[in-house]
């Protein structure tokens, strides 16, 4: 039965995504810092409320009442701009992205019964190309906040979100390529309803190489350790955030955590079967529980590795992990046609 | 032993072996195999074994290197030398200093000051006692000097204070009268070891 997408349907779906991934983004700082500290024999927050959860609202707190400041010597307008760029972009991407799967609300709920929620806000044919685009786009963001300060290391810290994003969109749309060749669509819903059949229909099992050049394009578009060049405090002190406090910082912050969830759910969807039921856990369930692994995997290889330094960064992206790409989508072409 | 042995500054077992790291590739192609060695070898991987054991360590069997200072503290060294404590005698209760000014005499810092007199007993009374904290520097010839074991370096190490005057009077720093059943012996800096007489043979001048 096809269901009907109302604007209501669709608003309330973008709610949702705003508020969960806003919130599993607050959450989520407590939860790396948790992590972080059980992987280097330390407790972590502890003490603010049960288990240091209040922390959260503590950090809240101080960003929101410090003062908004705008450093002298810098472009007020675009200082004030880039975090909007960073938080926003994170967030458009998340319109084409499926979080759960459709449900419609009860009849007995009132002025929403009835109502069916897409599983994606805004279901785009051109679902992938969009998300990478928007991702892409958010790489304004450290660049014009290093370039709008007047500080050496918010520049170099801008030049090295140029070199490292540039570098990796590259490796993210190619390896990306062959998946959408064998799905022959762009939008996730597609996706995942190929994979619907089971664990041995997930594209990971035909695509073992395209998931893990996504997972390290994901990990460098995300500016998660091995390649957190941007702000590395031993190196450029905080790269493009130097100048920056309170709410600002937060803004880039909470982008940073969206982008997290959303390479999180992008690899889930294309490659891990996305929020089909999976035996007797449900849909919804399995996403949270695939999203999770994610972004728990990007705290482990922060406590576990040491990060690269930009050259090697560069030399990986364009000698290695391109290449491989690129032979991984002639291979997938020559096995489709043979197949036919 | 032989004078050698003393000389070896080099503690430890001595059973060091060097790390086989290769040798650095020079030719791209051979940079391009040691990259793809290193890629498909394991040791990334058993490095998140690493990280994800210590975790599930540290989460299930509590091993953490934290000491939550306010609420748990570890014991000090008993050479440590905090502020001092005077003490007093357990049987009647007076304070042991018997105003000698040997502590006065020896403090390098001139930090110590005191004022004696005989009571009506003509027995040696301290009248005043105070220890400038802010010049001390805790050398802790005070307490050796001292042959009643009157002054000795106590346990208190929080000494973050508003004034140091709360610290240095000599009534501060005498045991509470009402708490001379929970004098002990600090075992620390100045107090005789515990196997002092097992320990002493001769008398000084011998040595």
């Amino acid at each position: 039965m096809i269901h009907e997408v109302t604007w209501v349907g669709a608003a309330v779906k973008a709610l949702i995504a705003l508020l969960l991934v806003s919130a599993v983004a607050g959450f989520g700082t407590y939860i790396e810092r948790k992590v972080l500290a059980w992987m280097q024999r330390r407790p972590g927050p502890a003490h603010v409320g049960p288990f240091g959860l209040l922390q959260l609202a503590a950090d809240g707190i101080k960003l929101f009442t410090k003062e908004d400041f705008i450093p002298q010597f810098s472009n007020r307008l675009i200082f004030s701009i880039a975090p909007v760029i960073t938080a926003g972009t994170a967030f458009m991407a998340l319109a084409a992205v499926p979080i759960f799967p459709d449900f419609t609300f009860p009849e007995w709920i009132p002025l929403l019964g009835g109502v069916f929620v897409p599983s994606i806000a805004s279901d785009v044919n051109i679902g992938i190309l969009f998300i990478l685009a928007a991702m892409a786009a958010g790489l304004y963001g450290p660049l014009l906040a290093g370039m709008s300060q007047q500080n050496k290391w918010g520049i170099i810290g801008a030049a090295r979100t140029a070199v490292q994003f540039l570098s990796y969109e590259v490796v993210t749309g190619l390896s990306l390529l062959a998946p959408i060749m064998l799905v022959g669509s762009l939008s996730l819903v597609d996706f995942n309803d190929h994979q619907a059949a089971g664990i041995g229909s997930w594209l990971i099992w035909q695509q073992p190489l395209a998931f893990v050049l996504f997972l390290i394009a994901g990990f460098a578009e995300t500016n998660r350790t091995p390649f957190d060049l941007l702000e590395h405090e031993a190196e450029i002190v905080s790269g493009f955030v130097t100048e920056y406090s309170g709410l600002r910082w937060g803004l880039f912050f909470v982008g940073e955590y969206a982008n997290m969830i959303t390479i999180g759910i992008l690899a889930s969807v294309i490659f891990c079967g996305g929020y089909s039921d999976f035996l007797f856990i449900p849909g919804w369930l399995m996403m949270g529980l695939k999203v999770s692994f994610f972004f728990f995997l990007m705290l482990w290889v922060r406590a576990s590795w040491p990060h690269i330094r930009p050259d090697q960064l560069m030399w990986l992206s364009w000698k290695v992990l391109m290449p491989l790409a690129v032979v991984n989508v002639v291979i997938t072409g020559i096995v489709m046609m043979a197949i036919g | 032993m032989s004078l050698e042995q003393f000389k070896n500054r080099n503690v430890g077992q001595q059973q060091y072996r060097m790390l086989d790291l290769g040798k650095t590739p020079e030719t791209s192609w051979g940079k391009f195999k040691q990259v793809v060695s290193r890629s498909l070898k394991v040791e990334l991987m058993i490095g998140l074994g690493v990280t994800f054991g210590i975790m599930i360590r540290t989460l299930f069997r509590g091993e953490t290197h934290t000491i939550r200072y306010p609420f748990e503290k570890i014991p000090i060294s008993r050479r440590y030398r905090a502020i001092h404590e005077m003490k007093r005698l357990l049987e009647s209760g007076h304070y042991r200093c018997i105003g000698c000014g040997l502590c006065e005499k020896i403090c390098i810092s001139n930090c110590i000051a005191m004022d004696t007199r005989y009571d009506e007993n003509q027995r040696k009374e301290v009248s005043e006692y105070t220890i400038n904290f802010g010049r001390c520097i805790f050398c802790g010839y005070c307490a050796e000097v001292c042959p009643e074991l009157a002054i000795v370096h106590g346990d208190r190490y929080e000494t973050a204070s508003q004034q140091r005057a709360s610290f240095s009077l000599f009534e501060d720093m005498l045991t509470p009268i009402d708490r001379l059943k929970q004098q002990k012996e600090y075992p620390g800096f100045g107090a005789v070891s515990p196997h002092a007489d097992e320990n002493i043979k001769k008398t000084p001048l011998a040595y």
